[in-house]
């Protein structure tokens, strides 16, 4: 469970495929860009959630 | 000289520049103790909590050149540029999965280099000079490249000079840093860290409200550079082109892998006083690729502000010119310039430790007490900020960035050496060496471009991708058939209790 939470912000950091176009914008920024910024603070919190997980066992 | 000095964003500049100078000799009574010991000049004894950590592991991964460089690529390509993104955001959970475990053999054993760990592991003190040579390698045009950065907004400050007079600015911040790293070595940069690293927030938390708010929001942003792509054509954008997917994949992938081996960040990560410290670490730290992101986006932005610069790397300075009133722009060129002292001092503190511990002590002189090996490390720092320091006063910047290029390629081939041994005794220490030759030459062979140094090549004539990573396969696939056949001569001093250890021990 601990090294899927760490592995799925990877898979979807790295998926570029999935994230490759301007459509659909948010406040007039592409796809590309603001998907990848949102990205960063969801991974933190994959990460946290890994930490918490670990700390419990 | 200076008759088209910015006055104000001058003394501005010269002011912050003055207090961090001021901080750095002041650090070494900071938790004051001996610091004759490499132990304690050279990883500040291992006492640094997890914010003192999250300070100094962002100021020294985050640096003054990628302020400079991310939107220069942004600004000058578009969409590819953004490969930092990625290549941050997976960085994270490999430094929580991989580096508490590292950090806690480094600690039960005494380690404070990278291939202090390989020679623990393996008992091969040439596979310990392999990773320490490719290390101090890398290390140096990264620190001259750090030197670019603070000469871009010195220069943007409105300093015009001669020939050699043109670097005075740039010789006299960097010889004042020297002399701080010499005095109070790892200390310093962790208290100038706190100072550069709230700069940098006020500053990109005032670029992302202020300057959208001027151009008229986002929207005019995006369509403005969108337009200039159209007519520069090739492979620019605001997405990728097809035949950039993999590069980019391949780029970010390849990139982290060799972050956390270069001997600067693992100087940061083994400063640590506890494992815990460096996972909670993993948790906070993408705070900092927040900052990256809206940093890169600046190079957007310049576009939108009608920026026409001929060297990418000037746009960032001139947008700020143009946006912020003089005493801000003095304020954000001192973050940037302060930015570059960070890692620069933690860069050149990496690889003294690793020159002495590696290098001198194994090959030329076995028989050193703790402080002549701190002394040495002193001196070693200080020629490796020299030996920079000349190389950006005489040879093309061009050289510089091609050479931190062909950095990154050769650090990845460190990672089987470093990091394989901490999960498995398959691997035989001489078929790593053998795997470490293969990808250096493999790497730089790729990189051989018929006019330039290149950074992907193509596979097979299928797809292309990052020569690090290409190198990276030959090496593993090397070691893994070599080890195949020797029998493997990994030590078992590394017990298992040693890899859980992460209490903090009683001082």
């Amino acid at each position: 469970m601990k090294y899927f939470l760490l592995l799925a912000p990877c898979v979807l950091a790295l998926a570029t495929p999935l994230y490759n176009s301007i459509e659909p914008q948010l406040f007039g920024i592409p796809f590309f860009f603001w998907f990848q910024l949102a990205l960063i603070p969801v991974s933190a919190l994959f990460i946290l959630a890994a930490y918490l997980i670990e700390r419990h066992d | 000289m200076i008759d088209h000095l910015n006055w104000t964003a001058t003394s501005v500049f010269v002011a912050f520049f003055v207090l961090v100078t001021v901080v750095g000799f002041l650090a070494s009574r900071w938790r004051s103790a001996d610091l004759t010991q490499l132990n304690e000049w050279g990883l500040g004894g291992r006492r640094f909590g997890a914010w003192i950590t999250w300070f100094l592991i962002g100021g020294d991964l985050y640096t003054a050149y990628t302020v400079i460089a991310v939107p220069a690529i942004v600004y000058a390509v578009g969409a590819f540029g953004y490969f930092a993104i990625p290549y941050t955001i997976i960085i994270y959970p490999l430094l929580f999965a991989v580096f508490p475990r590292l950090w806690s053999i480094a600690h039960a054993r005494g380690y404070i280099t990278a291939a202090d760990i390989a020679v623990g592991r393996y008992g091969n003190k040439w596979l310990g000079l392999a990773v320490a040579f490719t290390g101090i390698l890398a290390t140096m045009p990264y620190i001259a490249l750090q030197l670019v950065g603070i000469e871009k907004v010195i220069n943007a400050l409105g300093f015009r000079g001669e020939g050699m007079l043109s670097h005075l600015p740039l010789t006299a911040a960097f010889l004042i840093l020297a002399l701080y790293t010499y005095k109070s070595g790892l200390r310093a940069p962790a208290l100038i860290a706190f100072a550069k690293d709230i700069m940098i927030y006020v500053f990109v938390i005032a670029a992302v409200v202020i300057i959208p708010a001027k151009l008229g929001g986002f929207e005019p942003i995006f369509n403005a550079a969108g337009s200039f792509f159209e007519k520069k054509g090739g492979m620019t954008g605001l997405s990728l082109a097809e035949p950039q997917i993999v590069p980019y994949i391949t780029l970010a992938l390849g990139s982290a892998m060799a972050l956390f081996i270069y001997p600067h960040s693992l100087t940061a990560i083994l400063s640590a006083s506890s494992s815990d410290a460096i996972k909670r670490n993993a948790v906070a730290l993408p705070a900092y690729s927040v900052v990256l992101g809206v940093i890169g986006l600046l190079g957007l932005m310049a576009h939108a502000a009608g920026i026409q610069v001929t060297n990418p790397q000037d746009a960032v300075p001139q947008l700020l010119l143009v946006m912020f009133p003089n005493w801000f722009v003095g304020f954000c060129f001192a973050a940037i310039a302060i930015g570059a002292l960070v890692p620069a001092a933690v860069m050149s503190i990496g690889a003294a430790n690793t020159f002495s511990r590696n290098i001198w002590k194994p090959f030329v002189r076995s028989e050193m007490s703790g402080s002549e090996e701190a002394t040495l490390a002193k001196l070693v720092s200080m020629l490796v900020k020299l030996g920079a320091l000349i190389v950006i006063l005489i040879v093309p910047t061009q050289y510089a960035i091609d050479f931190q290029l062909l950095g990154g390629v050769w650090m990845i081939q460190c990672f089987p050496a470093i990091l394989f041994g901490l999960f498995t005794r398959r691997f035989n220490s001489w078929a790593l060496l053998a795997g470490w030759a293969v990808g250096m030459i493999a790497g730089t062979a790729l990189a051989w471009g018929p006019s330039s140094w290149v950074p992907t090549h193509a596979v097979l004539g299928w797809f292309s991708a990052y020569n690090g990573l290409i190198a990276l396969a030959l090496n593993v696939a090397t070691a893994s058939v070599l080890s195949a056949f020797f029998v493997s001569d990994a030590a078992d001093e590394q017990t298992s209790a040693d890899y859980k250890f992460s209490i903090t021990p009683a001082k």
